[in-house]
């Protein structure tokens, strides 16, 4: 067992895991926030994406003691109290998401976007999101929502 | 004025607050107390006898609770998997139907075919138990395709010496070929409708749990209807009676109907937790989903076609043989027959149609229904055919469809293959589709792709799909096992807010607010205080569950039913209030009035009067205003449209790139057009992905080759334009809220659509024999250079 240490949507938490364990088995089973979700086990699907020190990155495809010290962001992190965040509002508005098993791994891949392109044309999205699966959209309308958050987290 | 929140708003999500907040509730993101957590062992071989499985080793490693085996199922006289509908060969003989132990006994028949469970404390001390499991395998030839099914390569059960389930057939074969001897032309194409893997995002999850104190079992499953887990697990499995089995089916990760069917890791989870007094969690991974969640499609067909001199449809005659894998699923023997060959008539007048279905057993994981179910195969043949005959006599493609659709005079019109279409305007649709991709600017733009040294395509899809899953007479006597009706339940509140319980089962669909928009429309409630609740047998009075674009058609129907009952009562109230008959009473936007008079309670007065019942008529009523109904559909309904696809093909790569995709489709009513239209961008992705990237593939010994995501192509969203979705309204004629059902259109139309767009490019660069799904570069590629 090893000990690991970051913060999480800006609480300081600590535990002790295996030196095995992923950080995305960190995040659901030990500190309980199930919103982030597993899809693969190849790293393709996105579901698990979240946010270490301000990059979208894949949860199943790191160890939990690798994000040691890290500054983690997940998709509970992102509304305020009732109030969503931009981009969690521009999906539920352009009916981005069906299911929603994908969605949390969408838009927090959405919102690493927005920052480094702050109005990402339809290419810009399409190539971006390459990297997260969507079986139930057709990704119409994801690409609609990410467009639409982008502008809104930057206006 | 219409309701911002009623029948046709584009109301946005009741359920996507907490699914974008992350705060959905998966099975897998539920924990019971003391929960274990199972792992299976499974055959890596498609076919070997199970000569020993010793778990000694495995019992003694650290953290394992108890180990399972086929033979302890035997011992403890559990049931193998039922099937839910029974087919009957053409000379009456039932089909072959053998036992599919939820444990592989005495032999394994496909590769992931469940041998063994480990349970344990923690996952990772069940993994490595499970491989610590010494099976010793005794090694067969396996049978991996059809062709190695029919040539007998090796006998999968002893009851099917011949690998055959069933040799189906609907229509008269003598009097089809007499018509296609007439035929000035006939068009004959043999065609694959390639394996698929549904793939929900989701993979499948099962926890069992058993109350010591209650003898209730419970079972936690990603279930697309939690009942008829209930109906097959309970009484064909386990032999536990309704009352003490409880099934579950919370937020669920997509379904597409891989998670309609009963499968084994649901049964042992429920019985294993009752023996080790514990609750047994398992979750799949993706590489285990992809050996065992149920497959789909798999269709190997020759298609004739005979017309007459001017183009009209004579008879069309089909041969198919249909891949059920190693086990028969839930539904997988009506998939290729009742749900496909029924529409083969399509949208056309087509006199005459024959089908002959050989389904054969082969080694590899069950395969049955996918979204469409039947209908996407049929639509294939059709519109593929036709293309080809338009192709052969050189008439328009559009032309020669609307020569020969059933006009919407000729409705209810019977088809030669059993069903009778109710409504519909075909021509409406093909010309609706035909504007929004500018059919007439076509020529120019393949001309300018001509330029650019492209080639460019241009195709049409115009489908018929029956939905509304569905009578239960009928089905009945086609060999169904169950009935296919579904539940509601309104119980208004005494505060005038209410509770609407449905048997259907959203996973994406949004019937959260679809069914809430109905019943804010009906009893004039504001949709925040509607609920609709769903997923849970010990909430829910029944339900058969969402699949087959049943919901709103079927389970809406039940609620309109309930909407009518709780409407009637409340007027009765209403009339006992205002001192009226009831005959009098009028009920609109949430007031009862009485004609002529200023008269007026409000709907809230009336539930509130239903509950503290002290001036309320109580010989003629019971207090209280909560009503259910049971609906069984008069018929199928039928969706129809038309969908065309324009690609642009790089012959330099061949690779193939998916210009534009219009959809003009005919559901009926619709109750909300943004998630109609999600529903219809959703569907044609899975159709483009079967077109252009998607393919299960085995190898000659039954290996699978695409077991995970680096080998099976999803679409992902730079595959994929933006779509054009329109809709036409004929309304059902035979339910109460004329509604169709759009869960499956796009996937049942896209696939010919795109192929015909392909095989059009191609032909214009000299191919003239079409390739099969999916068009993958190196298959366009080598096409093109072959020619």
């Amino acid at each position: 067992m090893a000990s690991v240490s970051m913060t999480i949507n800006g609480k300081q938490v600590s535990g002790e895991v295996e030196g095995r364990t992923l950080l995305v088995e960190f995040l659901r089973e030990h500190q309980r926030l199930t919103g982030t979700h597993v899809g693969c086990d190849t790293t393709q699907c996105g579901a698990c994406t979240i946010h270490m020190n301000g990059e979208a990155v894949k949860s199943c495809t790191m160890l939990a003691v690798q994000a040691e010290g890290a500054d983690v962001s997940t998709i509970e992190g992102l509304a305020n109290g009732d109030e969503l965040h931009p981009m969690q509002e521009a999906f539920r508005e352009h009916h981005g998401l069906q299911c929603g098993f994908c969605t949390p791994g969408m838009i927090m891949s959405a919102t690493a976007l927005a920052k480094r392109n702050p109005s990402p044309s339809e290419d810009d999205v399409r190539h971006w999101l390459e990297g997260n699966l969507c079986r139930c959209t057709g990704y119409h309308n994801i690409v609609k929502a990410v467009m639409a958050g982008a502008r809104a987290m930057n206006a | 004025m219409p309701r911002d929140d009623g029948i046709g708003a584009s109301v946005r999500r009741k359920e996507d607050f907490r699914f974008v907040t992350g705060q959905g509730s998966y099975t897998d993101d539920l924990n019971r107390h003391g929960q274990t957590y199972a792992a299976f062992v499974r055959s890596p071989h498609a076919h070997a006898t199970l000569n020993s499985v010793n778990t000694s080793a495995a019992a003694a490693m650290d953290g394992v609770v108890a180990i399972f085996t086929g033979q302890d199922l035997l011992d403890a006289e559990v049931n193998g998997l039922p099937c839910g509908w029974q087919v009957h060969s053409k000379d009456g003989e039932p089909m072959v139907e053998p036992a599919h132990p939820a444990l592989a006994q005495g032999k394994v028949r496909h590769v992931g075919d469940a041998v063994a469970v480990v349970i344990a404390e923690t996952l990772s001390q069940a993994r490595a138990a499970a491989e610590a499991v010494a099976v010793d395998y005794g090694m067969l030839p396996a049978v991996g395709n059809m062709t190695a099914a029919k040539a007998g390569k090796a006998q999968i059960f002893e009851e099917a010496p011949n690998n055959q389930c069933y040799d189906w057939e609907i229509g008269d074969e003598a009097e089809i070929d007499a018509a296609m001897a007439k035929a000035t032309h006939v068009v004959e194409l043999p065609l694959v409708n390639n394996r698929l893997i549904a793939n929900p995002i989701e993979p499948r999850v099962a926890i069992g749990d058993y109350d010591t104190a209650t003898g209730e079992h419970t079972l936690f499953t990603t279930s697309q209807n939690p009942h008829v887990i209930r109906l097959l697990m309970g009484a064909f499995v386990l032999g536990l009676p309704e009352h003490k089995l409880r099934v579950v089916a919370p937020d669920v990760g997509g379904g597409f109907g891989t998670k309609i069917f009963h499968y084994a890791e649901e049964a042992i989870v429920t019985w294993a937790a009752a023996k080790v007094r514990r609750p047994i969690k398992w979750t799949s991974d993706r590489s285990e989903a992809f050996m065992s969640d149920a497959h789909g499609r798999d269709h190997e067909t020759v298609a004739k076609l005979g017309l007459d001199a001017d183009g009209k449809f004579l008879a069309l005659k089909v041969q198919t043989d249909a891949n059920m894998g190693a086990y028969l699923s839930t539904f997988a023997p009506a998939v290729p027959t009742y749900l496909y060959a029924t529409l083969l008539a399509g949208q056309y007048t087509t006199p005459l149609v024959y089908a002959n279905v050989r389904a054969w057993f082969t080694n590899t994981v069950p395969v049955d229904a996918y979204r469409g179910a039947g209908r996407p195969e049929a639509t294939y043949v059709i519109e593929q055919i036709v293309e080809e005959a338009a192709r052969q006599i050189g008439m328009d493609p559009a032309d020669l469809r609307a020569k020969n659709f059933i006009s919407p005079d000729a409705v209810p019109y019977q088809t030669p293959v059993a069903l009778e279409y109710d409504s519909g305007n075909y021509a409406g649709t093909l010309e609706m589709a035909k504007k929004a991709i500018n059919y007439d600017g076509f020529a120019a733009r393949q001309a300018a792709s001509k330029a650019a040294g492209k080639l460019r395509g241009i195709g049409f899809s115009a489908y018929i799909e029956a939905c509304g899953i569905a009578p239960s007479a009928v089905v009945g006597s086609l060999g169904a096992r169950a009935g296919l009706y579904e539940v509601a339940n309104v119980r208004v509140h005494p505060t005038g807010s209410v509770t609407m319980h449905t048997g259907t089962h959203s996973h994406g669909q949004g019937h959260e607010t679809t069914f809430a928009q109905v019943v804010a429309e009906r009893l004039g409630v504001p949709i925040e205080n509607v609920d609709v609740v769903h997923g849970d047998t010990n909430n829910i009075p029944f339900g058969m569950g969402t699949y087959g674009s049943r919901s709103l058609a079927v389970g809406g129907s039940a609620l309109a039913k309930a909407l009518d009952k709780v409407e009637a009562k409340a007027k009765k109230i209403a009339a006992h209030l205002m001192e009226a008959s009831d005959t009098d009473v009028e009920f609109k936007d949430g007031q009862f009035t009485i004609a002529g008079t200023d008269k007026s309670v409000s709907f809230g007065d009336v539930a509130l009067t239903a509950y503290v019942p002290h001036n309320f008529p109580h010989d003629e009523l019971e207090p209280g205003l909560e009503e259910q109904a049971f609906y069984d559909p008069a018929n199928f309904t039928f969706p129809a449209g038309c969908h065309i696809a324009e690609v642009e093909i790089d012959p330099e790569t061949g690779t193939v790139t998916l210009a534009n995709f219009v959809a003009a489709d005919d559901f009926g009513n619709i109750v909300n057009p943004m998630i109609v239209e999600g529903q219809v961008h959703g569907g044609i992705a899975q159709g483009v992905g079967q077109a252009l990237l998607e393919g299960c593939v085995y190898d000659e010994d039954g290996q699978l080759v695409t077991g995970s995501y680096m080998d099976y192509a999803m679409p992902r969203a730079d595959n994929l334009p933006n779509f054009t979705v329109d809709t036409q309204v004929t309304p059902c004629p035979h339910n109460p809220l004329g509604v169709k059902g759009c869960g499956e259109a796009g996937a049942i139309a896209a696939p010919a659509a795109v192929m015909n767009a392909v095989t059009g490019a191609m032909r214009a660069a000299g191919v003239t024999k079409p390739i099969d799904m999916p068009a993958t570069p190196s298959e366009v590629w080598a096409a093109l250079h072959a020619s």
